[in-house]
């Protein structure tokens, strides 16, 4: 009995403790270089800001070099299939443009009764926007985010807003020199302040980490609201992160109120980091 | 002597293919772990580690592993250290079991590999959660360790073959 507990204890030991010939570290010394590794980074130190943010400087460019090749091989993938489907998608975006011509005209009167009412009330809105390159967009099961080519030195701030076009895609959590890190809508830990629309009800969308979002922290009563509807999902501008009235994305009737995001975030490429200010109209 | 110099660099390069691997996976955005198909994914890197740290641990240095989940935390967003202290477990498991094994037995080698991605998944699942507050999908644990375990036959008679490769290479 006590030979194998023994034999347990030097297999143990020298498995932590021995380094073979080609090792120039015991495994213990790295495990444990690993666990203060984990606690320094998250300590709000600024040499160790400093240096996470170096090394996190060089790991981007060196991802977005090496997958260069990858990337030239999924966008040559794209250019085939779009081509195969050119005839397709001209008649659905004939169709497509002939709704929105409708829609414009309807658009345009209600974005000046809008800009009246706000000058009624001495209030506008400025914003910024600083376009910036996808620069790994490599997705995890676990976390959903995208580095972007634009970091303080573009006055890229956290909180930030992402947009792809016009539709809301993410916002700034982490700031480099010359990069950034966005949180994409889809993931878990993305919680945004919104109104739906047409009923005006306030929701909070919330990422599952799926390609789709859910309405969270509303009135309870909120599925008799929206049944026999669509609904299209807006900023709030609650919390004064986001412009109020960016397009998020949409509740389909037959989608058991799961939230379709308008922009596919497998397909970003460029997108805009927005910022506003709120103020008196001068 | 051109030829023996081309069979110099393909014996070195032979040798150093694992590292390359894991390197080029820990940075490219293609990433088996995330294959954007639904409820599908698995860890190859916990494969490649499993596999070579247990049957040619000198093709991968415990330092190289180390780097590479550093790089694995700052490319996917998660906070830095946590990949490597995984990885580094799973090689702790891999140093015992080939300390305790005189002849390697593919059944068992398979069912410890199970075993530490529950042991490194909890870790890693107790420092997220509940260390570093990020929200985190368990059934996406579940699956990846899932498919990650089924996997293993798979490349791990690929991996053989490379190994046999990198061992003939050696022994020319």
């Amino acid at each position: 009995m006590a030979s194998g507990r023994d034999d347990f204890v030097i297999a143990f030991r020298s498995a932590f403790l021995k380094k073979k010939d080609k090792q120039k570290f015991s495994l213990l010394s790295l495990i444990i270089l690993s666990i203060i590794v984990i606690i320094l980074s998250n300590i709000n130190f600024k040499p160790i800001q400093f240096l996470k943010i170096g090394i996190n400087e060089i790991i981007y460019r060196s991802s977005f070099i090496v997958s260069k090749p990858e990337n030239y091989i999924k966008n040559l993938t794209l250019k085939f299939n779009e081509h195969m489907n050119l005839f397709e998608n001209y008649e659905n975006i004939k169709s497509e443009l002939e709704n929105l011509k409708e829609e414009q005209i309807t658009s345009n009167f209600l974005k000046l009764e809008n800009e009246k009412l706000r000058n009624l009330i001495n209030e506008n809105i400025n914003s910024t926007e600083v376009l910036a390159k996808v620069l790994i967009d490599r997705e995890s099961p676990f976390l959903k985010s995208i580095i972007l080519n634009k970091g303080t030195k573009d006055n890229v701030k956290m909180g930030m807003g992402i947009l792809d076009g016009v539709y809301l895609v993410g916002q700034i959590i982490e700031v480099n020199f010359t990069n950034s890190r966005a949180l994409l809508l889809s993931d878990l830990n993305s919680k945004i302040p919104s109104v739906l629309a047409p009923q005006n009800i306030q929701a909070v969308i919330s990422g599952t980490g799926k390609n789709y979002g859910i309405i969270e922290h509303t009135k309870d009563d909120i599925e008799e609201d929206l049944k026999d509807q669509d609904v299209i999902i807006y900023t709030s501008g609650l919390g004064g992160l986001f412009k109020p009235g960016i397009p998020i994305g949409k509740i389909s009737k037959d989608t058991n109120n799961k939230v379709e995001f308008f922009s596919d975030f497998t397909q970003l490429d460029y997108v805009k980091i927005t910022s506003y200010t709120l103020g008196d109209k001068k | 002597m051109a030829s023996l110099n081309k069979s110099t660099f393909l014996k070195v390069s032979a040798s150093y293919l694992p590292l390359i691997i894991l390197f080029i996976s820990v940075f490219n955005e293609f990433d088996f772990n995330y294959l954007k198909i639904e409820n599908f994914s698995f860890n190859f890197v916990y494969i490649l580690v499993f596999y070579w740290t247990l049957r040619n641990p000198d093709s991968l240095g415990y330092f190289s592993i180390f780097l590479a989940g550093i790089v694995n935390d700052v490319v996917i967003g998660i906070p830095i250290g946590i990949s490597s202290l995984c990885y580094l477990i799973l090689c702790a498991v891999t140093a015992y079991i080939r300390n305790i094994t005189l002849s390697p037995n593919f059944v068992k080698d398979w069912f410890s590999l199970l075993f530490t991605m529950v042991l490194i998944n909890s870790i890693q699942v107790i420092i997220l959660d509940l260390i570093f507050l990020v929200e985190i999908s368990y059934m996406s644990y579940v699956v990846n360790s899932g498919f990650t375990f089924l996997f293993y036959p798979a490349f791990f008679l690929i991996f053989n073959l490379l190994n046999q490769i990198i061992y003939q290479k050696k022994n020319d």
